[in-house]
């Protein structure tokens, strides 16, 4: 796991700056804290920030070819590096590492843009090949390792951090009120858009090639949920699926250091611990957060899988406090506004994780987008059911089923919910129905906007940059499918593998690794048929059935929890904010950075510090707001600042191979 | 307490505390909160709690139905009602 980041000269020869190279890894090395790397020539420009998991002594970046006509940088895994090397050996390459960024050398010198399809991993890289005056840069299939690209100037500058392509003078910083908009409606930007005007991100399953002056970028890989012709037997999915995913973690557990693994008390990371347990040499070491408030600890059931397991297990208890007193370094890592405190744990967690001595955690991340996890799922059969039969007297009893685990739920007042199962989702096209509830609650936070933006925004439809994300047979695959393929293009690559994932990992230089996301487990869970991935309103049904007889029956039987942090009361002590708060949400700092309504903003800071606010709608409005306030402080007001200390601190721990 | 005095006390509490409003336009007396997109359930329970408060008055899980609660109108009857 590392940092990468770089400028390609597109159309003609121009120095690169070796300085500028050196500031842009120097902002990203919490992603590879144990050196840098370096190759310049009049074209392109490649840094490297590396931490060291395969390979230790031998694979330092940039990585080139046997002539050094082809050079790479990389970040991620490619977990199946072993069989590749092998096969590119006979045909007569020679490595001079045994690193895994090597193969990938090797393996687009063998069959070009095509070595994509070879890889199993979670990458981004960006190989330099002189020979054919091609620059070539990509990223994996579910969009588990970033990156992130601006073109100004007829460069290309790229970075596996938005932070590293403003170490270029001439990338400007301005949040985008475009993206905005679409963060308090999706709760992310649509790829390939980012909360920063003209930063894009090259999106999951994509690649991009510069040549001859010519951009050029694909989508190499797309979830398929079209039926197979040959429908299997349940048995025969069930089965299928655990073989698979032995064999997915198996595979990630390749590392020359150790490798953990988080455990949340939920099915997904219960399967994943249980499967290292049962069917590898792995000594098993666990990591969980467990939380004061009992609303969102889940330690009964860590506790419960820990004994059975056996495992070692360490865990941080998160207060309040604990997770206020991190919220703008979270918001450093995550670039971009967040509607919940959720990613704040984890990267308390993954401090704990450095801290024990482990740099890679497997995690069952990606099962709940792939098996149909989700209550969103569970909610969207329920409101179909609904509104075909009006009159059915077991409405109530469906409704209660759905979220036993909310204080505040919103079936306490069933006639509410009742009202919210039936809401008019004609605003938006049938296709996106699924989703409509959670796009409408969340867009009220726009009634917070100021004059300005609202004036920006005229006229601006953000749904319509939605349906350009989508594959064209999208509209032929039955409910469930289209639910989930949504979910996976939207929050699965741009929030929860990148704000909550990537980001708080590698804050704390920590890997995380994801046997779900093995593009071979996500290919056969589209495959099931959809009364498999969920049975009635029951989640995950198939996954259940292939790890029975190897959980605990209450594991497996558990009603799923979704992960969840305090949202507004994390900020407030006793009536009183977070001095950060005060100050960002204060009457001069929403007028100086104009996103928001004063007396609005002022309105639900109030209510939030008086422990009013109960609902998700006012929680995701006030961690929204304060993290624009945050984005717009760090990134825009105190860029320079910031940063210095870091870029006065590499001069001495430059390793350069130039 | 009149009508007119307690329809004024929650107006100005859905304002300023669900709405986040100056503008008194906003809501009409007979709006309904659900039509309207006023309130949503966790609105109502926060409501609820405002309206326990400020009268002194307990809410019944089944007093939790539009009747009661879904307009400024409705509101000021149930409450009057309730305190009789």
């Amino acid at each position: 796991m590392c940092g990468i980041t770089g400028i390609f000269n597109i159309y003609e020869d121009r120095k690169i700056p070796l300085d500028t190279l050196r500031g842009m890894a120097a902002v990203i090395r919490h992603r590879g804290p144990d050196g840098f790397g370096f190759y310049a020539d009049k074209r392109a420009g490649l840094a490297h920030a590396r931490l060291s998991i395969i390979d230790l002594s031998g694979g330092w970046q940039p990585i080139h070819n046997e002539d050094k006509k082809v050079w790479i940088i990389f970040n991620g895994e490619i977990f199946n590096y072993i069989e590749l090397t092998e096969d590119l050996i006979k045909k007569g390459h020679r490595f001079y590492t045994k690193s895994d960024t090597e193969t990938i050398v090797h393996l687009y010198e063998e069959y070009g843009i095509d070595c994509l399809k070879h890889l199993n991993g979670q990458f981004a890289f960006a190989i330099w090949d002189k020979n054919k005056d091609t620059f070539f840069i990509a990223r994996d299939r579910a969009g588990i390792r970033p990156l992130f690209y601006t073109l100004t100037d007829g460069a290309l500058i790229f970075a596996s951090e938005i932070k590293s392509l403003f170490l270029d003078s001439r990338v400007r910083r301005e949040l985008d009120p475009h993206a905005l908009d679409q963060i308090f409606t999706f709760w992310m930007p649509l790829p390939p858009r980012t909360v920063f005007k003209n930063i894009h991100e090259l999106p999951a399953g994509h690649f991009m090639t510069v040549a001859k002056g010519q951009v050029k970028k694909e989508r190499y890989w797309d979830p398929d949920f079209t039926p197979e012709t040959h429908i299997k037997t349940e048995e025969e999915y069930a089965g299928q699926l655990r073989e698979l995913l032995i064999d997915a973690t198996r595979l990630q557990l390749r590392a020359d250091v150790s490798v953990g693994a988080y455990l949340s008390g939920g099915i997904d990371s219960s399967v994943i611990t249980t499967l290292i347990k049962n069917f590898t040499d792995n000594p098993l070491r666990t990591f969980s957060v467990a939380f004061h408030d009992k609303e969102y600890d889940e330690s009964v059931y860590q506790r419960e899988m820990v004994e059975y397991l056996g495992t070692d297990h360490s865990y941080i208890k998160c207060t309040y406090s604990d997770i206020g007193r991190v919220f703008p370094d979270v918001i450093w890592h995550t670039e971009t506004p967040i509607l919940r405190t959720a990613p704040a744990p984890l990267y308390l967690l993954s401090k704990l994780v450095r801290e024990s001595g482990y740099k890679v955690v497997l995690t069952g991340e990606g099962s709940d987008e792939i098996l149909a996890g989700y209550d969103i799922f569970k909610e969207a059969k329920v409101r179909r059911f609904m509104q075909k039969f009006p009159a059915s007297k077991i409405r109530p009893l469906i409704l209660k089923r759905l979220y036993p685990y909310l204080d505040n739920s919103p079936t306490k007042a069933l006639q509410y919910s009742e009202a919210f199962f039936n809401a008019d989702t004609t605003a938006y096209p049938e296709k996106y129905y699924s989703h409509v509830p959670r796009w409408s609650t969340t867009a009220k936070i726009k009634l917070f906007y100021s004059d300005n933006i609202k004036a920006e925004l005229k006229g601006y439809q953000n749904i319509d940059e939605l349906s350009s994300l989508l594959r064209s047979d999208y509209d032929g695959f039955d409910h469930l499918s289209q639910a989930q393929y949504l979910e996976i293009k939207t929050l699965l690559s741009n929030y929860l593998l990148s704000s909550q994932g990537d980001r708080m990992a590698m804050g704390n230089s920590v890997e995380g690794r994801f046997p779900f996301l093995d593009h071979r487990v996500m290919e056969f869970c589209a495959k099931i048929p959809a009364t498999l991935r969920m049975k009635t309103l029951t989640e995950k049904y198939i996954l259940k059935e292939s790890m029975k007889g190897l959980l605990p029956d209450s594991i497996i039987k558990r009603t799923k929890q979704p992960y969840r942090a305090p949202d507004s009361k994390s900020f407030f002590h006793d009536g009183k904010a977070e001095d950060y708060v005060e100050e960002l949400l204060s009457e001069s700092a929403l007028k100086r950075f104009g996103y928001f309504d004063v007396n609005k903003t002022r309105r639900l800071f109030e209510k939030c510090r008086r422990g009013l606010a109960l609902g998700f709608k006012d929680n995701m409005a006030f961690v929204g707001l304060l993290s624009t306030q945050l984005m717009n402080y760090y990134f825009i007001e105190h860029f320079q600042s910031h940063i210095s200390h870091e870029i006065d601190n590499v001069k001495e721990q430059v390793t350069e191979v130039i | 307490m009149t009508t007119g005095q307690i329809q004024q006390t929650v107006k100005k509490f859905i304002l300023e505390n669900i709405l986040f409003e100056d503008n008194e336009d906003v809501i009409k007396n007979d709006d309904s909160f659900l039509q309207k997109g006023i309130m949503d359930s966790t609105g109502v329970l926060e409501l609820v709690r405002f309206i326990e408060e400020e009268y002194k008055i307990s809410v019944d899980d089944e007093e939790l139905i539009p009747e009661n609660l879904d307009s400024v109108d409705n509101l000021a009857k149930f409450i009057k009602g309730k305190t009789g």
